[in-house]
This record gives C-alpha cells, sequence and structure tokens, in this order.
C-alpha cells in the first residue's frame, strides 16, 4: 500500500507540496523539507496532466547508446502511424540524425540537443511539446539521451518507461545499472536475433531483470527483423485510452 | 554527470527560499542524501563547489545527514537494512523487495544570514 496516500496502487508519484516557512529568528534557520528533484517533478507533473487531458500515452525510452533505440521507433512507427497519431521527442547530445531519421517516415518530431547533458528533463520536455503540438488521443514516444545511469533519476511526466537492453550488451546488464531497470515499467530486450552468436543467456537476463524489477513486464524483439514488435505495438495502442 | 543538474537544483532551491525570506547570504545547507539515491557523494560535492560560485551560497557550509537504506520483502514482509538496490531478503531470500528507505534527495533546511 502507499505510504503517503493510502491507495493500493504504486503507478503515481507524489510531491511534497506543503510550504513550510519555519523561521527560527534565533538562528536564522528556515526549515524546507523538499526534494531537490522538486521543480523537476513539479513540471514533470504538469506534462503528465497534460498528457492525461488530451489522452496521449507518452513512453519514456532509455538505453546506453547503440541498443537500437531509433530502430525500435522506425519500425514502432511504420507499425502504428496508420492506426494512431505517433509524435516523437527526439534527445541526444548533438545532431539531427535521429530526427532526420524519425522525419523521413512523415511523423511529427522535435529534436532536443542537449549540449554537454547527459539525460532530458522535464522542462525540456515542456518546451518540446509547445513546438511539438500534439494533437489528442496519441502516442508520444521520447527517446532520451542514450545512457543508462542519469535519466533514471529525472521524471518526465510520462506514463510508461521503457528501458532497452540488446542481447550484445550482455546478460548481467541489470545487475551491474539496478536504477535504470528499477524505474522502469517495460524492458524490451533487443536484437534477439543475435543470440546464436553471442554467450549472452536469454533466461539469465530476464532471470536478472526481475531480480532487479520484479514488477518489470518484458518483451522479446528484434526491431531490425521486425520480430516481437506488433505485441510491442499491440501494447502501445492498448494503453492509449478510449479516444475523446 | 546528473549530479551537475542536482547541484543546481539545491542551488535553485535553496536561493528561492532565502530569496522568500528576504536574505542575501546563505550560510548554511542541510542536505538529507538516502544511500540509495543513485548520487555519487564525490560528484556532487564537486558539482557543488564549482557551482555556487557568484550565488547566495557562494560561501555555505553543506551539511550532508546521510541516510542508510532499508527494504522490505513483499513475500514476507521482513524489513531489512539495504546496503544496494539489488538484494534478496535475508530471511526468504526473495528479489521481491521494496525499498523503503535510502532514496531521500532533500534540502532539510537552510539558514540565513
Amino acid at each position: 500500500m502507499c505510504g503517503i496516500c493510502g491507495c493500493g496502487d504504486h503507478g503515481h508519484h507524489h510531491e511534497n507540496e506543503h510550504k513550510h516557512h519555519h523561521h527560527d529568528h534565533e538562528t536564522g534557520r528556515i526549515s524546507v523539507e523538499q526534494d531537490i528533484l522538486r521543480q523537476n517533478n513539479l513540471s514533470a507533473e504538469r506534462n503528465r496532466g497534460y498528457f492525461e487531458a488530451k489522452n496521449i500515452f507518452c513512453v519514456n525510452l532509455m538505453s546506453s547508446p547503440g541498443s537500437g533505440k531509433t530502430t525500435l521507433l522506425e519500425e514502432t512507427i511504420r507499425r502504428l502511424k496508420d492506426k494512431i497519431s505517433v509524435y516523437v521527442i527526439e534527445g541526444d547530445q548533438q545532431t539531427s540524425n535521429d530526427a532526420d531519421r524519425i522525419k523521413a517516415l512523415d511523423v511529427p518530431v522535435f529534436q532536443v540537443n542537449t549540449g554537454t547533458g547527459c539525460h532530458l528533463d522535464a522542462s525540456m520536455i515542456c518546451h518540446a511539446l509547445q513546438h511539438l503540438n500534439p494533437g489528442n488521443n496519441a502516442v508520444l514516444l521520447i527517446e532520451n539521451v542514450g545512457n543508462l545511469v542519469c535519466p533514471a533519476m529525472f521524471d518526465l511526466g510520462e506514463a510508461c518507461k521503457t528501458v532497452i537492453v540488446s542481447t550484445t550488451e550482455g546478460d548481467d546488464k541489470p545487475l551491474k545499472y539496478p536504477y535504470m531497470f528499477q524505474e522502469a515499467d517495460i524492458c524490451i530486450i533487443n536484437k534477439t536475433d543475435l543470440l546464436p552468436y553471442l554467450r549472452a543467456d536469454m533466461n539469465l537476463l530476464r532471470e536478472n531483470c526481475l531480480k532487479v524489477n520484479h514488477h518489470l513486464e518484458i518483451f522479446e524483439m528484434s526491431a531490425l527483423n521486425d520480430t516481437g514488435v506488433k505485441e510491442w505495438c499491440d501494447r502501445l495502442m492498448n494503453a492509449v485510452g478510449t479516444p475523446i | 554527470m546528473h549530479e551537475l543538474s542536482i547541484a543546481l537544483s539545491i542551488i535553485e532551491l535553496a536561493e528561492g527560499q532565502a530569496y522568500d525570506h528576504g536574505a542575501s547570504e546563505i550560510e548554511e545547507v542541510e542536505l538529507e542524501i538516502g544511500s540509495l539515491a543513485g548520487v555519487e557523494l564525490q560528484a556532487l560535492e564537486f558539482a557543488l563547489a564549482s557551482s555556487v560560485k557568484n550565488t547566495m551560497l557562494e560561501h555555505a557550509r553543506m551539511v550532508r545527514r546521510d541516510i542508510s537504506g532499508e527494504g522490505r520483502c513483499c513475500d514476507c514482509g521482513g524489513v531489512f537494512p539495504a546496503e544496494a538496490l539489488l538484494m534478496s531478503c535475508p530471511v526468504c531470500g526473495s528479489y521481491a523487495v521494496k525499498i523503503i528507505k535510502g532514496k531521500e534527495l532533500r534540502i532539510k533546511s537552510i539558514v540565513i544570514k
């Protein structure tokens, strides 16, 4: 049970909204008692409200560089774009290469370049949304900066955090980067077509994922060969509620 | 290096509070950081030292209260110290462990001048 509001659902976030301005005049000490990432969390909740009001299912895709996020996006868009509106926010330190790949599929995309930044934050998403101006009843896919560490800490307002791990990264990846796997709702195990050439053990990889996060929903996939992409796309379609 | 973002958030939050109280300088910032919060403390100290320049926190003492991790087993209900995010329940061996303490990342108080 949630210790803050007492409900049985852990899929939500709480903000410490109480403003305690206790001020001890003797010492000048002010009681603050606020989350350091409060500003980000508030922006994220604002985004979340925007998505809920517009019936947009927002997915935050996170992984190490080179695990196949952009290929997965391309295949997802190919399957979904005739059935539902799809929007994409691309996060990279530099270049618009990924956004160009998405643009080629005729889907609205906004590229965020973080410069030296190692993750997207909620205010960047808010800014991107003003440019993208997505319609109602849609899927919004956010491709985070390729990094298996920092993006785990920053709520963007998404409904679903998805971590992608490719078989070439080894079956112990979840154990090495537990923060990311613990924060995620869905794990996509990509590049399964390469398994015959690798030492990585799929069962062990799945087991390690669940060791870190027993709630994790796992999809096995080879985005390049279009294996397992349908199940993932069905999952996205089902997550978008009844059209408003 | 998300510690730099965290350092900048600390500055923003502390300055906002000090500003609300009409202060122009902060003497102390009291932080609460859980051992499982995903923050590299040395990196945070370094990021803070570099980013407080020309802010109200430039001369502030950083007092850190470390909070140790605690987990609760979802299977047997046992509560135990958690030194890592990934751990099995020391009572029943289950990996279905929920972290109930140690992810804190808070400013507890500040002292203004």
